[in-house]
């Protein structure tokens, strides 16, 4: 299993060529080199899980990083199940992205940057995923977050683009402040960052408490927050999700790269990988569960009543990762993954399949402005839908076994909030259901509502990009059936391929439970689609009815719930005054440059002084001279 | 002894009273005479060879001084037309 390394190191050897070469000499063919990397990670992964199917694994360092007393940090790879379906994951959707890209990309200037980054994301993620040890993990953890925001600033001419990169990334710094804490104290605690060792000893230290702020807070409950901090920040969960819906400002495909598929579900894999840390604090589950749950109800009301076709999905996705979380929470880490999975590839496909939309519309992001782009654009309604039906849970699609699993799981969960975040994670369903057709009702059905320009502008979108469509689609269709539930007369393969690392709660529930919930996800979803068929294709009167009877709620909504201007106001602002006041007006001024300036000035008055011993006079100094060695021989005598 | 505190005297008078760079050479020179006798004195009064060793530096040394001074002084000549050290003040800080 040596090969395994080519893995990470293609995407880097395309990213180090094309920021080297690209600009100069790859020029329109940068995606070659970008594209043949990926693919071949992707034939590399694909060996790679057949060999962990086979039973393989491996955990194994490579190479000492860092030797500094007893702190060792090497560069490590562990191949185990988990690790096998994220990099099938990242492997896959990003070389349909990067392909789907060559159409979408094309003739813009900076071509050979964003393929670049494009691999030099597609290296850190899978250095995150593979790696043995805390330390790595943190590395492409950090990895991943530069290169989102390299590319949410991609159109850095853009304010807008640039800024939302800058909030990205300093919204991140507040989770993975928690993150870096936690790894400090995992390191102090176990004196190694290797994730064995510390799972190993993790029972070794339950029922430890730690002297905090006052408090005595458990230590397996604080490292657990701390590392869930970090997965807050970078899966955009409560309350550190504001940063994603602004990421949208980037292109298309990194958004459904990024934003969709891979990065953002890194919080997901971090959980499930320090699941052995989790499961011994129960209050970490259930801060995980409902964290989850709250967000996944939060974000599915919110892209509602959203007019940005990207913002809508964006809003979808922090709901479905929540669900993740839910998952995770009530200990059903392989249900959290799997819904990780199936969500990837319809996720990427609705975001691929709004570029889509875009690019025959010229950029437009309005929903309101769109409508009847069905017969225009078949494969890319058709793919749509498909993703649409996949995310609203209907059966039969890979959306459907994800979920309805995490749904059970924690209906059935012997965790004491189990059946509160079901409730709410079926509201949610509901709601995704409702917010996905309404999107694709204004969108593709009805009269077109653009400008006469437009209209007449409107084209399918070139093959480059409608193939990795229908691939993704197959994907959103089929990738469910690897877990198809025992209920249904499947092997629930995907869940116990994972067993070995994840773990399987025990579902305390009869097989009519099991029925009602998965008839209850079932209607709902069903109910959520008849529900937006209805008031945007029979009715289109309500909506704007019900926007206006319900304004103050319909503005909330509208408004996000005034997060980010609570945040401009007890964070941003304070901070920029603080800035602004303290440490440009004060320190800065003051302090630094008085010292800065300070001391060149007062040397200057002193060699002013000094200046005037120097007359230019040859007899002057003669006199000098003469003076000092009398001084000094008659010193001498004197202090003889 | 007393010849050579004399001469050196003088050579240190000269040179701080007399604005002619030439002169004030000719000083210098008187200074290093008055140490070489000195030197050579003492030489024969501890009965020691390292002493006129070191004059015969010490003349060697003044010769090639006098070569490069007197070049210097030349070259100055050409410029500034003058040989006298109060005119000459271009390094005046």
């Amino acid at each position: 299993m040596e090969y395994y390394l080519l893995i990470p190191f293609l995407p880097l050897a395309a990213f180090i060529l094309n920021i080297l070469l690209g600009k100069e000499v790859f020029r329109e063919k940068a995606h070659w080199v970008s594209i043949l990397a990926v693919v071949g990670s992707f034939i590399i992964a694909v060996a790679t899980l057949f060999d962990v199917i086979s039973g393989k694994t491996l955990n194994e360092d490579l190479y000492t990083w860092i030797v500094s007393g007893t702190f060792k940090a090497s560069v490590g790879f562990l191949i185990d199940p988990l690790t096998a379906v994220m990099l099938i994951v990242v492997t896959t959707c990003s070389s349909l992205i990067q392909i789907y890209s060559i159409g979408y990309m094309h003739g813009d200037k900076g071509y050979y940057r964003f393929f670049a980054y494009m691999s030099l994301f597609t290296f850190c993620m899978l250095m995150l995923a593979m790696s043995n040890n805390f330390l790595q993990l943190y590395f492409g953890w950090e990895g991943v977050g530069l290169c989102s925001y390299f590319l949410i600033g991609y159109y850095f001419h853009k304010k807008s683009a640039s800024d939302a990169g800058k909030k990205a990334f300093i919204v991140n710094r507040f989770g993975d402040f928690g993150f870096g804490l936690g790894v400090i104290i995992v390191f102090l605690t176990f004196g190694t960052l290797h994730y064995l060792p510390v799972f190993n000893n993790m029972t070794g230290i339950v029922g430890k408490t730690v002297h905090l702020l006052g408090f005595d807070v458990s230590l397996v409950t604080l490292i657990a927050l701390l590392l869930f901090c970090g997965a807050v920040g970078k899966s955009a969960q409560i309350p550190l999700h504001v940063w994603l819906p602004d990421a949208m400002e980037g292109p298309t495909p990194v958004s459904a790269l990024i934003h969709a598929a891979t990065m953002v579900t890194a919080g997901v894999f971090l959980v499930a990988r320090c699941s052995p840390i989790f499961n011994l604090s129960e209050v970490a589950l259930i801060v995980v569960a409902l964290t989850g749950a709250i967000t996944a109800l939060f974000a599915a009301t919110i892209a509602l009543v959203q007019k940005d076709i990207k913002r809508i999905i964006a809003y979808s996705t922090i709901s479905q990762l929540g669900y993740m979380f839910l998952g995770c929470g009530v200990g059903a880490y392989a249900a959290g993954i799997f819904h990780l999975y199936t969500h990837a590839f319809f996720k990427a496909l609705l975001f691929l399949c709004a570029g889509s939309v875009m690019h025959a519309m010229g950029g437009e992001l309005n929903i309101q402005k769109m409508g009847g782009l069905k017969k225009y654009m078949p494969v890319t309604y058709l793919t749509f839908v498909l993703g649409s039906l996949s995310i609203s849970g209907i059966p039969g699609f890979a959306g459907f076994f994800s979920k309805d699993e995490i749904l059970w799981l924690a209906y059935s969960s012997p965790n004491p909030v189990g059946k509160f975040v079901w409730l709410l994670g079926t509201i949610a369903a509901f709601l995704t259901a409702f917010y996905s057709f309404r999107l694709i009702f204004l969108t593709f059905h009805g009269k077109f509502r653009g400008t006469h320009e437009q209209e007449h502008h409107l084209h399918e979108s070139p093959k480059v990009m409608t193939i990795p469509l229908i691939l993704l689609s197959i994907g959103a269709i089929a990738a469910g059936w690897v877990g198809i539930p025992h209920l249904l007369g499947g092997g629930a393969h995907f869940a116990e391929f994972l067993k070995s690392v994840l773990g399987h709660p025990e579902a305390h529930g009869t097989h009519n439970e099991e029925w009602m919930v998965m008839g209850i996800s079932v209607i709902v979803g069903l109910s959520g689609i008849g529900l937006a068929a209805y008031m945007y294709l029979a009715r289109t009167d309500i909506p704007v009815r019900l926007a206006k009877n319900f304004s103050s709620i319909y503005r909330t909504l509208f408004n996000k719930y005034y997060v980010d201007e609570l945040y401009s106001f007890t964070i941003v602002r304070p901070t920029l005054w603080t800035a602004k006041n303290i440490l440009i007006g004060f320190t800065d001024a003051k302090i630094i440059e008085g010292i800065v300036n300070g001391v060149p000035r007062l040397i200057g008055k002193f060699s002013g002084m000094l200046r005037k011993v120097q007359t230019g006079l040859v007899h002057h100094y003669a006199t000098i001279i003469a003076a000092g060695a009398f001084f000094i021989i008659a010193l001498a005598i004197l202090l003889r | 002894m007393l010849l050579s505190a004399a001469v050196f005297t003088i050579g240190v008078f000269g040179f701080l009273s007399r604005r002619n760079i030439i002169i004030m050479f000719m000083s210098i020179e008187l200074m290093l005479n008055g140490v070489n006798i000195s030197l050579i004195s003492f030489s024969h009064y501890l009965q020691d060879m390292r002493g006129q060793i070191l004059a015969f530096f010490v003349i060697a040394v003044a010769a090639a001084e006098t070569v490069i001074g007197l070049a210097i002084v030349i070259a100055l000549f050409r410029n500034k037309a003058t040989v006298h050290v109060d005119k000459i003040n271009e390094m005046k800080g």
